[in-house]
């Protein structure tokens, strides 16, 4: 456990750098987060999805995998991979201030 | 961080049930890490992208030692005598069994997986002898199959790649 100050506000992240506490989470530390994985800009497409992440976490208590993303969300596989290049899930779980999403598929 | 990507290539050589996951499990997990794919599929693999075929993927309980009778909820061990595993039927009863818990566990279809794995930008290819060999045509090929290419091709492409031959 280490805290790191992303957007001006200290927060709690694991050794792999994922946000421990969703309720430390501000959209403002998504923006940061989001040019740190080489996303410029959050469009509101990035933001349906990155909303219903946190949202499917916090109902569930498990973080959505690519599959929960694409089937909950009804964003497609392509859109998904275009949206969050290199590995989305994974992506959007970080932006999200969410842990690793957990799952095979 | 490496500047490169790291790339991983499957060679897809088995058209059995149980042996056309591996490479779609692990190059699914390769696409979710951010890692280029290339999947090959030659020989018997072939019927994973043949249209007619891959929704008919089978896995014959003859000569597997390891499907054993608790699959259908028999407790232990005991194996499946082989002269059962001949009679006909068995193998069809086998493979409805081993679809039905994959879909009670939400796991895809292979012909759903193969989607999955071209739109987030797998690249999939066709070896060009077991084509000629077999008499297929890339129309016979589900959508997503980019090319049917040598043995030599794949080298070329796959440079720096790690390979994975199932």
């Amino acid at each position: 456990m280490a805290v790191k100050t992303i957007a001006g506000k200290e927060v709690q992240v694991n050794e792999e750098g994922y946000m421990t506490n969703p309720a430390e989470w501000t959209k403002e530390i998504a923006v940061e987060i989001a040019k740190e994985e080489g996303i410029a800009e959050l469009t509101p497409e990035h933001w349906k999805i990155i909303e219903f992440c946190r949202e499917a976490a916090s109902s569930s208590g498990a973080v959505p995998t690519l599959r929960a993303i694409t089937s909950g969300s009804g964003v497609s596989t392509k859109d998904l991979f275009a949206l969050f290049p290199k590995g989305p899930a994974k992506k959007v779980a970080r932006i999200a201030g969410l842990g690793k999403p957990e799952g095979c598929v | 961080m490496a500047d490169e990507p790291r790339k991983i290539a499957f060679i897809c050589s088995k058209g059995n049930l149980d042996m056309a996951y591996p490479a779609l499990v692990m190059g699914w997990a390769a696409l979710g890490n951010g890692i280029d794919v290339t999947i090959f599929f030659t020989f018997w693999g072939m019927d994973m992208i043949n249209k007619a075929r891959v929704d008919h993927l089978e896995i014959p309980p003859v000569a597997n030692a390891s499907m054993k009778m608790n699959m259908m909820g028999i407790p232990g061990y005991i194996g499946i005598p082989q002269i059962l595993g001949i009679i006909p039927g068995m193998t069809p009863f086998a493979s409805w069994l081993m679809k039905k818990k994959m879909k009670g566990l939400n796991i895809p279809t292979v012909r759903e997986y193969l989607e999955m794995l071209v739109d987030g930008g797998a690249k999939l290819y066709a070896c060009k002898m077991s084509v000629d060999m077999f008499g297929l045509k890339k129309e016979d090929f589900i959508d997503g199959v980019i090319d049917i290419v040598t043995a030599s091709d794949f080298m070329d492409m796959t440079e720096g790649s790690q390979i994975i031959f199932i």
